[in-house]
């Protein structure tokens, strides 16, 4: 019943190549794509617009983290800064008249524009010194934010979305918002995967393996790290634009600060460097850990067995948040990923276990 | 152009500029020796200005007792953050270790400000608040006062460096096996460094809590002191001194000018142009030692 490879036989290399050559695998995804879809129909609103649709987006951004990070091993602690010119940009297209639609795509283009300049440090340092130039850059970022006013609206002004239209369905309530998340999370899902498989996705893992190496064997490293970049800045460009829209409706610079920066770095690693199930791990694991452990030690306070002060409450987030990107690192560095495959291939095999492949 | 202003920016930019190289030492001798860059040293500042205040204020302590109990109390804490966390990332990608090391910083800044509360703490080391004038010019004394303690604690770790436990460093800052292979304990030399690393913090924390007050604001001292280490070379202690004058220098000087055109907030600006600069044309800094990267 469980010996789910069974019956599995590649015969053509299309059914290889598959995103999911298990069936096994398929059947899942169906289900939970169904689920998502059909989660207005059983959720309570409030689960809705303040714990999935939360999630999906800023799974749709670590994935587009994890493009650069995971897959094409280019550090980047600034990409809340990305994401911060893709959001103001849609919100200033979509003011001066431009469809939703074409506002998206402008947030992405302008994020990659800049990001290539992120990039620009890549084709020179790697390793710790990207890490602290793209550091920088999001300082530079969020200055410019912040004391432009054409783009900020002045110092300490949030800037609201305008009501808008997508696809002629207008973005207003919650199964719309929440329906225009999932179908860009879903779209980035599916153009990770297929990165993944792509010669391109080849090309940025052999130039994170060694670049040298790289090289060598022809592929051009000054032209994808430079792709990486672009691509990855793209999505995480339209992904704060998305944040913007459904999520957030008024932006403040604060909300795509450094601490974000590493907030999404977090995600990618707890989630597992350069995989797509991690990075919705990751993501729901970063976001809703520290709220949970929070509540469950409330609970034990208030039920008297624990005494807690509400100064320690109120720093309990912050200490499991950064207990849990140690924890991660030190005992399962390959992060939520592997532990869900150690799983998916203790079962895919279940009961026989000396078939395992 | 006013002299008399630009010459208090530029001194008092200058001691500024040395308090940040207090911070940054603590990152340079852990580097240095292990290779590891700790983005802690900021929250590790912030503990042991913690600890001092908990020693002054809580225990009733004369200020040089509590003073040599959190110096104490932070080279254990540095031995034990080398002895748990860092010793298990040994030939892990730097990615993992700089995360590992932000992790540490997060958790200590919800530890100290959680357990102690999160409002500022004031932090009395009997510094004069009159401020001394030489001409037109006022210095802060506490700011002199910081910047002699963090000449001291540089020209003693590099007095440091020449004696016997000081060489064993060197050798392994140089290479790991090489040490190895003649009888220094790698393991033991990297613990030391963090502990020292600990100590130094314990200066810093004490000059800059009773500038600023103790609060989780000290923690991000790393951001100049990542500046100040970057300028001067991640491994070079001179660096940490003639970066740490550039820095402070810059971090003054052009923002007394140029804040009130713009609005406000250029110093973080003027430090990250200079991280982006120094990576950008000269990556090891003005003293560090050159990456030569094998293939």
């Amino acid at each position: 019943m469980f010996y789910r490879l069974s019956g599995v036989h590649h015969t053509r290399y299309e059914t290889a190549r598959r995103i999911w050559p298990v069936p096994a695998d398929r059947r899942m995804v169906y289900l939970v794509l169904a689920l998502a879809v059909a989660a207005p129909l059983y959720m309570s609103d409030l689960y809705l617009t303040s714990y999935m649709l939360p999630w999906l987006i800023w799974s749709a951004a670590a994935l587009s983290l994890t493009l650069l990070m995971g897959i094409a091993g280019q550090l980047h602690f600034g990409f809340a800064a990305v994401m911060a010119i893709g959001a103001y940009t849609s919100i200033h297209l979509t003011r001066a008249g431009v469809p939703l639609e074409l506002a998206l795509i402008g947030a992405g283009l302008v994020a990659a524009g800049i990001g290539c300049i992120f990039g620009a440090a890549a084709l020179r340092v790697k390793g710790l010194y990207l890490v602290m130039a793209t550091l920088a850059m999001q300082y530079l970022v969020d200055w410019t934010i912040i004391n432009v006013p054409a783009i900020s609206g002045g110092a300490q002004a949030t800037l609201s979305t305008p009501s808008v239209t997508f696809l002629f369905v207008p973005l207003r309530g919650d199964t719309a918002l929440y329906y225009g998340a999932l179908l860009w999370a879903v779209i980035v899902t599916m153009l990770v995967l297929n990165i993944k498989r792509t010669s391109f996705g080849r090309a940025l893992v052999a130039i994170r393996d060694k670049d040298f190496a790289a090289a060598v064997i022809g592929v051009n490293p000054f032209k994808y790290k430079l792709l990486a970049f672009f691509t990855s800045s793209f999505l995480g460009g339209v992904s704060g634009a998305v944040l913007a829209f459904c999520y957030y409706q008024a932006v403040t610079p604060e909300q795509f600060g450094f601490n974000v920066s590493i907030q999404l770095v977090a995600m990618v690693l707890v989630g597992g460097l350069g995989s797509v199930i991690g990075a919705y791990l990751g993501a729901g694991f970063v976001l809703l850990m520290p709220i949970v452990l929070t509540n469950v030690v409330a609970y034990m306070a208030i039920a008297g067995w624990l005494s807690v002060s509400s100064n320690l409450l109120a720093h309990i987030p912050l200490m499991v948040y950064g207990g849990l990107i140690v924890g991660f690192i030190l005992f399962e560095p390959l992060g939520l990923a592997k532990i869900y495959d150690n799983v998916r291939k203790y079962f895919l095999v279940w009961p026989f276990r000396h078939t395992q492949s | 152009m006013d002299i008399g202003y630009f010459l208090e920016l530029l001194i008092n930019g200058a001691l500024t500029g040395l308090m940040y190289s207090l911070v940054a030492l603590g990152i340079v001798l852990i580097y240095k020796s292990s290779g590891v860059p700790n983005l802690a040293q900021g929250a590790m500042v912030m503990i042991s200005a913690y600890l001092i205040w908990v020693g002054v204020s809580l225990a009733g302590l004369p200020m040089i007792v509590a003073l040599a109990l959190a110096v104490v109390g932070m080279f254990l804490f540095g031995l034990l953050a080398e002895r748990l966390l860092l010793r298990k990332m040994v030939g892990q990608p730097i990615i993992m270790i700089v995360m590992l090391t932000l992790g540490l910083e997060i958790f200590l800044r919800g530890l100290g400000p959680g357990l102690l509360g999160a409002a500022p703490k004031s932090l009395d080391l009997g510094i004069d608040l009159m401020p001394i004038i030489i001409g037109e010019v006022f210095i802060n004394r506490a700011y002199l006062v910081g910047a002699v303690v963090a000449v001291v604690m540089i020209v003693l770790s590099l007095l440091f460096f020449r004696t016997r436990l000081g060489t064993k460093l060197r050798a392994v800052s140089d290479d790991h096996v090489s040490s190895w292979s003649v009888g220094i304990s790698v393991e033991r030399a990297i613990g030391i460094s963090w502990g020292l690393a600990g100590a130094s913090a314990v200066a810093a924390g004490a000059l800059w809590g009773s500038v600023q007050g103790v609060d989780w604001t000290l923690s991000m001292l790393l951001f100049p002191a990542v500046a100040v280490v970057i300028l001067g070379g991640l491994d070079s202690i001179y660096g940490v001194l003639v970066a740490g004058l550039i820095v402070g220098i810059l971090g003054s000087v052009i923002p007394g000018y140029v804040d009130p055109i713009v609005g406000g907030g250029t110093r973080d600006v003027v430090t990250s142009l200079i991280i982006l600069l120094t990576i950008i044309f000269r990556p090891h800094g003005m003293f560090g030692r050159e990456d030569i990267e094998r293939v």
